[in-house]
C-alpha cells in the first residue's frame, strides 16, 4: 500500500505540468481538429508533435541540467547558453578544420572534445560555487557576461558554417529513420540519465545535501564535491545541447544561439514541481515542463499572436500557472478537499482517513 | 481563596489524517498559575496548544476565555485577546536590536519613533528583570535572555495567558534560574502561564498545577504538590515504573592488557578542544560529562572529525589510523549520533527510508546504491526493531515525532554495524519512554560488545548507563569517575573544582 502511495505523491507532483500540457493541447484541438495529425514526408514522419518533440531537444536537456544544480546547490547556473555557444564553437572549429574530409569519426571526435569544454566550464562554475561559497547566480553570472564573446573570439568574429552533410543529418534527419535525429538524441541522453541514477546514488547524496549539507556531511557526503558534480553534469548538458543547436542551425551564431534559453530551463525546472531553493527534485517533472514550455510558445503561435506580443502572453500565461502552482493555493485547495471529504463522510468529528488510524491501534 | 478561572478547553477533539490528535480533551487554567502540560511525544501537547493560539482549528469542542466563549481563527486573534506564545526555537531576528525585536510587526506605525520604542523597550526590561539594553543587538545576547526578551514580546501586549513550549530545552541551570525568577514575576501579576517541558524536576520546582495527556486523551488534572514524580512518570507513560528502574548497567571486564577499541592521543579539533587522551574498550559505555560549553561535544566531534581536525593521533584496535573526515570514521566502524538532531541528523524531508539507510549508503559507496528492494528490508527491520512510529516508509522524516526521528537516526547507525557508536545527548527533547528505551539499548549493545561513548545534559542518566564518565570543563578534561567513586556528588564536585577530587580522595 505505501508503494501505491509513494506512486501516488510523485503523480501529483506531476499533475500540475501534465494538466497544463492537456489544457494546451485542448486548446490546440479547439483550433484545429487535425493538431495530432503526422504524416509521413519522404519515409520521416512530420506533425506537430514531432515538430514539438524537435524543437524542445535543447531545452529538455537543459531543464535536466538544471534541476540537478537546483536541489543541490539552491541555486541556478544562467550561463548555459553561453557554456553551449562556446563549446559547440569549439566542435565547429575542430569539424572545420578537418577540410572536406569530414566523417562520423571527425563529428563523434568533435562532439567529445566539446563535452570536454563543457565540462571544463562546468568545472569553473562549480569551483566558484562549492569551494568558493560564491552564490550560483552571481558565480554563473560571469560566463553569462563573458561566454558569447568567448564563443565569438573562437569562431574568429564570424559565423562560421557547417556544410557538411553529417552535421545535416544530425541536424535534421538521417536517410532511412522515420524520426528526426534530434528527437533520438534526446531520447537517449534522457535513457543515459535514468541508467545514471539508477545505477548511482546521485539522486539520494543530491537531494540530502540540498536540504542539509550539514547533516549529509557527518553521514560522510561531501557537500561541495556533489555540488561540483551537479555543475560538471550541467557543463556536459550544455554541450551536447549546444552540439544539437549548431547542427540544427547549420552554422555557428555565436550572438543568438541557445540565446535567454537558461529563463526557459528554470521554468521548465519549477513547472516541473521542483523547489528551486534545493532539495528533493523530480527529472521527469522538468521534462514535462520543458515539453510544456515548447507547446506554450508553439500554441501561441498558431493562435497567430503577433510574434512581438508573444513574450506578454507568455508572461501572463506563467503568472497564472505559478499562482495555481504556489503554496497558498495549493493549501486552499486542500483544504476545501478535505472539507468536501467530511460533508461526504457525513460525520463532521471523523474526518479522513481513518484506515491507517485503524491499523495503527491494531499493533497497540 | 479559590483562584478565578480565567481560561477553559472543554471536549477540545481533533484529527489529523490517519491521525486522532486529541480525543475529548479539557483543560482548565486560573489566574496567576503556572500550569505543566505534561505528556509524552505525540500525546498532543502540541496539537492543545496549537489549537489554543490559533495556529489549528478544532474540529470540536469550546474554548472560554474569561467567561465567554471564544474562536480563533488565526494566531493574530489569539494575540489581540490576550495569548502569547514562546516556542522551544526562537522566532527573534538575531539581527535586529533587543527594542526593535520587542516592537516589530507589532502595529507600529510606518514611521517609527525610535526614542519611544526604546524607552519603553527598556521600562519593560527594567520592570521584568531582564538584563539586556534595549539598543544592544539581539545575538549579542545569551539564549536565555533572547528567551526572555521573546517573553517579554509575548507578555507586552496586554497578556493574560502566557505558553511557554519547551522554553528550558536549551538553557543551563543558571539560565533557567533567571527565567523561572521571570516567570514567578508574571505569576505574580495574574498572568496564566502554561508551561511545556520534559525536565520533570522543573516542572515540581515551578508548576502549581499539572494536567496530563497520553494519546490524545486527558489522563488528568493534579496539583504538583499531592503528585509524587513517580506516579506522574507512570502516568505519561501509561504503565508502571517497575521497568524503568529495572534497567542494569553492564559492567565490562576491566583487563588492562586488551587493545582498546579506539585510542586517540592528544587529539584536537579547530573547534577548540584542547588537545585530549581517549581510549574506550570493548562492550563500554563511558560519557563526557559537564556543563553547556565545557567541550563535551567538540571532544567527540573531533573523535568523529566532524570539526577539522588539527592536531593527534588516533589508534583504532591498535592500529594507527588517520581520520580527517566523517567517511574515514565511518569506514572505521565509528558512528556518531548529532547532539542537534535537526540541523545535522535528520535529513528532513527525505523519507524514512532514506534517512535509516543513509549512512550505510554513503559507506557502499557512490556507485553502489542498495536496490530498493534491500532498502525497504533494512529499513524494515529497524523500524521494527527499534519500535519506530511511522505511517510507511515513504513518510518524510520531519513528520515523525522528535523520539521516532531520534530513533531512525540511531536505526542508521546500528544498521552500519559499527564498533564504536558515539550518542551525543541522544535522549534530549524526547519523551520519557523513549528515553528509557534509548537507554536500554545502549546497555544492550555494549552488552554485545559494542563500545559506546554517551553524552546527557542530565546527570542521573549518564550514571545509570556509563561505567566511566570523563569530566570536562573549560574544554579541557578535568578528570575521570568510575566505580565507587561514580555518583552525582563527586560529578558536581568535580565539574565546580576542576578534577581537584582525586588529589582529595
Amino acid at each position: 500500500m505505501s508503494k501505491l502511495k509513494s506512486r501516488f505523491d510523485r503523480l501529483s507532483q506531476l499533475f500540475l505540468p501534465l494538466s497544463v500540457l492537456v489544457v494546451l493541447l485542448m486548446i490546440n484541438l479547439i483550433k484545429g481538429a487535425d493538431y495530432f495529425k503526422i504524416t509521413m514526408i519522404n519515409g520521416v514522419f512530420y506533425g506537430n508533435i514531432p515538430n514539438i518533440l524537435f524543437g524542445a531537444s535543447e531545452l529538455v536537456i537543459l531543464s535536466i541540467g538544471m534541476t540537478l544544480v537546483s536541489a543541490a546547490a539552491r541555486g541556478q547556473d544562467i550561463s548555459i547558453g553561453e557554456s553551449g555557444a562556446i563549446s559547440s564553437a569549439i566542435f565547429v572549429q575542430y569539424v572545420l578544420s578537418a577540410g572536406e574530409g569530414v566523417t562520423i569519426w571527425t563529428i563523434l571526435a568533435g562532439f567529445l572534445i566539446s563535452c570536454a569544454a563543457g565540462l571544463v566550464l562546468g568545472a569553473f562554475n562549480g569551483t566558484l560555487v562549492s569551494f568558493f561559497n560564491v552564490q550560483p547566480m552571481v558565480a554563473t553570472l560571469i560566463l553569462f557576461l563573458g561566454g558569447r564573446s568567448i564563443a565569438f573570439i573562437i569562431d574568429g568574429k564570424v559565423s562560421p558554417i557547417l556544410a557538411n552533410p553529417i552535421s545535416n543529418q544530425i541536424g535534421t534527419v538521417i536517410p532511412g529513420v522515420p524520426i528526426q535525429t534530434p528527437i533520438i538524441l534526446t531520447a537517449v541522453f534522457i535513457a543515459l540519465v535514468a541508467v545514471v541514477l539508477k545505477t548511482t546514488n546521485l539522486r539520494l547524496y543530491v537531494e540530502a545535501v540540498g536540504i542539509n549539507p550539514s547533516a549529509a556531511r557527518l553521514n560522510g557526503i561531501n557537500p561541495k564535491k556533489v555540488i561540483f558534480l551537479t555543475f560538471l553534469i550541467m557543463g556536459v548538458c550544455s554541450a551536447v545541447a549546444g552540439f544539437i543547436a549548431v547542427n540544427k542551425a547549420g552554422r555557428h551564431d555565436s550572438v543568438n544561439l541557445l540565446k535567454f534559453i537558461m529563463m526557459d530551463a528554470i521554468l521548465a525546472v519549477a513547472l516541473g514541481g521542483n523547489s528551486l531553493a534545493g532539495g528533493k527534485f523530480s527529472i521527469s517533472g522538468s521534462i514535462i515542463g520543458a515539453y510544456t514550455i515548447e507547446v506554450l510558445n508553439r500554441t501561441l503561435l498558431r493562435l497567430e499572436v503577433n510574434p512581438e506580443a508573444i513574450k506578454a502572453f507568455k508572461a501572463v500565461f506563467i503568472i497564472i500557472l505559478m499562482v495555481i502552482a504556489s503554496p497558498v493555493v495549493r493549501d486552499f485547495a486542500r483544504k476545501v478537499i478535505d472539507k468536501a471529504k467530511v460533508i461526504g463522510s457525513g460525520s463532521p468529528i471523523r474526518p479522513a482517513v481513518p484506515i491507517s488510524a485503524r491499523s495503527a491501534k491494531k499493533e497497540e | 481563596m479559590q483562584p478565578e478561572i480565567i481560561l477553559k478547553m472543554e471536549g477540545i477533539c481533533k484529527s489529523f489524517p490517519g491521525v486522532r490528535a486529541l480525543d475529548n480533551v479539557d483543560f482548565t487554567l486560573r489566574r496567576g498559575e503556572i500550569h505543566a502540560l505534561m505528556g509524552e511525544n505525540g500525546a498532543g501537547k502540541s496539537t492543545l496548544i496549537k489549537i489554543l493560539n490559533g495556529v489549528y482549528e478544532k474540529d470540536a469542542g469550546r474554548i472560554v476565555l474569561e467567561g465567554r466563549p471564544v474562536h480563533f481563527r488565526s494566531p493574530q486573534d489569539a494575540q489581540k485577546l490576550g495569548i502569547g506564545t514562546v516556542f522551544q526555537e526562537i522566532a527573534l531576528c538575531p539581527n535586529l536590536t533587543v527594542a526593535e525585536n520587542m516592537f516589530i510587526g507589532r502595529g507600529w506605525k510606518a514611521l517609527v519613533n525610535w526614542k519611544e520604542m526604546n524607552k519603553r523597550a527598556a521600562e519593560m526590561l527594567n520592570s521584568l528583570g531582564i538584563p539586556a539594553g534595549p539598543t544592544q543587538e539581539l545575538a549579542n545576547c545569551s539564549i536565555a535572555v533572547q528567551q526572555m526578551i521573546a517573553i517579554a514580546r509575548a507578555v507586552d501586549m496586554d497578556c493574560k495567558i502566557l505558553i511557554l513550549d519547551e522554553p528550558t530545552s536549551s538553557l543551563d541551570e543558571d539560565e533557567t534560574q533567571k527565567l523561572f525568577a521571570l516567570m514567578r514575576e508574571l505569576q505574580a501579576r495574574g498572568v496564566g502561564i502554561i508551561f511545556i517541558t520534559h525536565f520533570i524536576d522543573q516542572v515540581y520546582e515551578i508548576s502549581d498545577r499539572i494536567t496530563v495527556l497520553r494519546n490524545g486523551r486527558l489522563i488528568g488534572e493534579y496539583l504538583t504538590a499531592e503528585l509524587p514524580q513517580i506516579e506522574l512518570v507512570s502516568k505519561m507513560m501509561g504503565k508502571a515504573l517497575s521497568d524503568v528502574s529495572a534497567i542494569k548497567k553492564h559492567e565490562p571486564e576491566r583487563s588492562e592488557e586488551s587493545v582498546p577499541v579506539f585510542q586517540a592521543k592528544a587529539l584536537t579539533s579547530a573547534a577548540g578542544v584542547r588537545p585530549f587522551d581517549f581510549t574506550i574498550q570493548r562492550g563500554e559505555v563511558n560519557g563526557f560529562a559537564g556543563l553547556l560549553g565545557s567541550g563535551r561535544s567538540e571532544s567527540v566531534r573531533a573523535i568523529f572529525a566532524a570539526d577539522r581536525v588539527t592536531g593527534g593521533e588516533v589508534r583504532v584496535n591498535g592500529r594507527r589510523v588517520k581520520i580527517r573526515k566523517p567517511l574515514d570514521a565511518m569506514k572505521q566502524g565509528i558512528g556518531y549520533l548529532p547532539e542537534d538532531r535537526k540541523n545535522d541528523g535528520i535529513i528532513d524531508e527525505l523519507s524514512v527510508r532514506d534517512n535509516i539507510i543513509l549512512a550505510l549508503q554513503v559507506m557502499k559507496g557512490f556507485f553502489r546504491p542498495l536496490s530498493r528492494k534491500q532498502a525497504e528490508e533494512f529499513a524494515n527491520q529497524y523500524v521494527k526493531l527499534l519500535d519506530i512510529k511511522t505511517p510507511s516508509l515513504d513518510t518524510p522524516i520531519k513528520s515523525l515525532s522528535g523520539g521516532n526521528q531520534q530513533k531512525a537516526i540511531l536505526a542508521r547507525w546500528l544498521l552500519t554495524h559499527p564498533m564504536y557508536l558515539i550518542l551525543d545527548e541522544p535522549t534530549r527533547g524526547i519523551d520519557v519512554g523513549t528515553k528509557v528505551e534509548i537507554q536500554k539499548l545502549v546497555l544492550k549493545l555494549a552488552a554485545d560488545g559494542m563500545s559506546l561513548t554517551f553524552i546527557s545534559s542530565e546527570i542521573d542518566e549518564m550514571l545509570r548507563v556509563c561505567s566511566r564518565l570523563i569530566v570536562m570543563k573549560d574544554r579541557e578534561i578535568v578528570g575521570e569517575l568510575r566505580g565507587e567513586d561514580l555518583t552525582e556528588q563527586n560529578v558536581m564536585q568535580m565539574i565546580a573544582q576542576g578534577g581537584e577530587l582525586r588529589c582529595q580522595s
